[in-house]
């Protein structure tokens, strides 16, 4: 069970949790800027980790996690290991997917974060159909789908609102609004600025929260988890922060107000959560250190993993089509 | 003349054609405010050219885009609007495959969709299955849309502006491979028609026919064939739908033999319309198999060394050719 006061060891985990998903993206960034490190796009979640962090603490293990093209975080909270997660990044045969799914479409379904879809839009359906499942097999699990407030705008999500909304599926979604789709604001391309409140039409509750406070979403999840838990139907969750870099490592954000980066900069979920839990006397100056320096040393050893793994070999490129391939 | 890339001959396109015609309007994710800085990219600065009445942000609604445009193309106006991967095509196929490709006919005639659709297309970027996946036959199975593939930066220019001027409705597949290359294009309207195929070279063995950047890989396959003594014709397609049967036709009765490349999957790809037709129309020609260059059937891959093997490469075209060629 998950604990329903926010206690110091929660507390730890939280900011632990958080400074691992910084670090390990931090040294994506510094990675995919020698050429030929990391294959493909790099999309990353600098400033959102409060979000995953606190939603996905708020689960239990058997609760399928959707996720989408800004995945890390979600996985690394959900204790994905890190270093096939990061071989997985740098397209190599040791990674969790064997090296099929680089980083866009990383999923590991031994720890229920059972699909990730670069497709925006696509998560809500996809999640609506495992909450099904769910309901179908009555099995304890409900599922959190991670969507952003650009994909609120796809046909599919409504769709997906609708559908889990009439059955009351157990399905809580989760709207990171990080007020970016791309170069498009999210005031641009969202008639309503709220997207919590779709819900009222689709008969489910909806809240916002701080999304970079993250024992308000971490309290707000395990709220709205034990309401879709409770067989009562859907919820919508709308997480309210901001992405702060560019939409991948190649879009050097020249639309973005650089003021607006620096108020977002002081809102900084990570060193927020620090200095609270120093004033609180969770945590000094020394076990900070040590808990960084911990995060610091696992992403080491996960690259120095996925430098030592090699390229996927041709033998496995025409493999996984089918689960009973044609014979030829 | 000019040097240009084909990116910026795309934007030259566009720009004539928003210039010459107040009805035409471009829509889609980031054509007017981009997260690239690049002169390369289609629609580069045309937002501040021609301003948000007429370059149109849209949300990330692929269904209402395409929408967008047969609705507003019913009206008049000459919409060209983006879709920004090719896979996502498939959020907008039912405006496009049962709404624009059919409700002229089903209107007996009476409403026409003059509407673009221009998609980005490319394997080989890492990006994997969900942002790289030709689907150029999907939609050339669709009866009512139009579709071309250029190959250089003047047809790029010459096909998007015939594609944004004509009455039907085509999607203009843009291979982002290419959106660097340079060539020499044409100042002003030109026009590139539709349904005419390009012969690259001239040869009497072997008859090759590619599209897009695929027609690169065979032009590296060119020189080994022939020092191996082999002459190919070579014949860029342009468009695919409405189709250039002649070119082939007549090429293919002169060389006896045909090998169709494409970076799309072999099952059931283009080719294996350009290989029936043959068969049907010119049987009699035929010295050897006709032969397809395409990708295995496995979603575009996401490793380099899995890509390299899904892509087809200089190397098979060689192969197919001497196949065919029983060489
Ligand atoms: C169907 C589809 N259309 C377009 C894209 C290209 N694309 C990738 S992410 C993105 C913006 C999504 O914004 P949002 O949902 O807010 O997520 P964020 O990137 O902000 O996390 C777009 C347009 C895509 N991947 N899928
Ligand atoms: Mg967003």
């Amino acid at each position: 069970m998950k604990e329903n006061q926010i206690v110091p060891d929660l507390q730890i985990r939280l900011y632990t949790s958080m400074i691992l998903t910084r670090k390990f993206e931090e040294k994506i960034v510094a990675l995919s800027q020698e050429p030929y490190r990391m294959p493909g796009m790099q999309i990353l979640a600098n400033g959102q980790e409060a979000v995953a962090t606190g939603i996905v603490s708020a689960l239990e293990l058997e609760d399928v996690i959707i996720s989408n093209h800004r995945s890390h975080g979600h996985l690394l909270a959900r204790g994905a290991d890190l270093n096939s997660l990061m071989a997985e990044i740098m397209v190599k045969d040791k990674g969790v997917n064997g090296g099929k799914a680089g980083t866009l479409h990383l999923s590991v379904p031994d720890l229920n974060v059972l699909m990730t879809s670069t497709v925006v839009g696509a998560g809500p359906p996809l999640a609506m159909g495992a909450a099904f499942a769910q309901q179908y097999k009555r099995a304890k699990g409900i599922t959190v789908v991670f969507f952003g407030d650009g994909a609120a705008a796809e046909g599919s999500v409504h769709e997906a609102m609708n559908l889990a909304g009439v059955w009351k599926l157990p399905l809580l979604f989760v709207c990171e609004n990080n007020c970016w789709a791309g170069a498009q604001r999210s005031e641009e391309h969202c008639a309503a600025q709220h997207i919590f409140q779709r819900a009222k039409g689709y008969d489910m509750p909806g809240q916002s929260v701080d999304g970079n406070d993250v024992e308000a979403v971490y309290n707000l999840a395990l709220e709205l988890v034990e309401y879709c838990r409770s067989g009562k139907g859907p919820a919508l969750m709308e997480a309210l922060t901001y992405r702060m870099r560019g939409h991948g490592e190649q879009d050097q954000q020249h639309y973005v107000d650089p003021g607006e980066l620096a108020i977002w900069e002081a809102k900084c979920p990570i060193r927020l959560y620090r200095q609270k839990l120093l004033n609180d006397g969770v945590l000094n100056q020394a076990q900070i250190q040590t808990i960084d320096q911990d995060a610091e040393t696992r992403v080491s050893a996960a690259v120095a993993f996925g430098d030592d793994s090699s390229y996927p070999g041709p033998e496995t490129a025409l493999t996984d089509v089918f689960v009973q391939p044609p014979s030829a | 003349m000019s040097q240009k890339t084909f990116g910026q001959a795309l934007n030259d396109a566009l720009t004539i054609a928003m210039e010459i015609d107040e009805n035409v309007f471009i829509a889609g994710e980031g054509v007017g405010v981009s997260i690239h800085q690049d002169p390369n990219m289609a629609t580069h600065g045309l937002l501040k050219k021609f301003g948000r009445k007429r370059v149109k942000d849209t949300p990330v609604s692929e269904a209402a885009i395409a929408g967008l445009a047969v609705g507003a193309s019913c009206m008049g106006l000459r919409p060209v609007v983006e879709i920004m991967f090719f896979p996502f095509i498939t959020l907008a196929s039912d405006m496009l495959v049962n709404h624009a490709g059919k409700l002229g006919y089903m209107s007996g005639g009476k409403s026409s969709f003059p509407l673009t659709v221009r998609v980005k297309a490319g394997v080989g970027f890492g990006a994997g299955s969900q942002h790289s996946h030709n689907l150029e036959s999907w939609i050339a199975h669709s009866p009512g849309l139009k579709i071309v593939w250029p190959a250089t930066p003047e047809d790029a220019k010459g096909l998007l502006l015939t594609a944004i001027f004509d009455p039907d409705p085509v999607i203009v597949v843009e291979d982002m491979m290419l959106y660097r290359m340079s060539g020499e294009v044409p100042a002003g309207d030109i026009r590139t028609p539709l349904g005419k195929a390009r012969m690259v070279t001239s040869g009497t063995d072997c008859t090759i026919v590619a599209y897009g950047v695929a027609l690169y890989t065979v032009m590296k396959a060119f020189k080994p064939l022939s020092e191996q003594g082999i002459s190919c014709e070579v014949i860029d397609l342009r468009s695919l739908v409405p189709l250039d049967k002649a070119c082939i036709l007549d090429s293919v009765r002169k060389t006896g033999r045909l090998v169709v490349v494409h970076e799309a999957n072999r099952f059931c790809g283009f080719g294996a319309e350009l290989a029936a037709m043959v068969a049907e129309e010119a049987f009699e020609a035929l010295k050897g198999p006709v032969k397809r260059v395409g990708a295995p059937q496995i979603p575009v891959p996401t490793a380099p060394t899995h890509e390299k093997i899904f892509k087809p490469g200089p190397e098979d075209v060689v192969l197919a050719v001497r196949e065919t060629m029983k060489k």
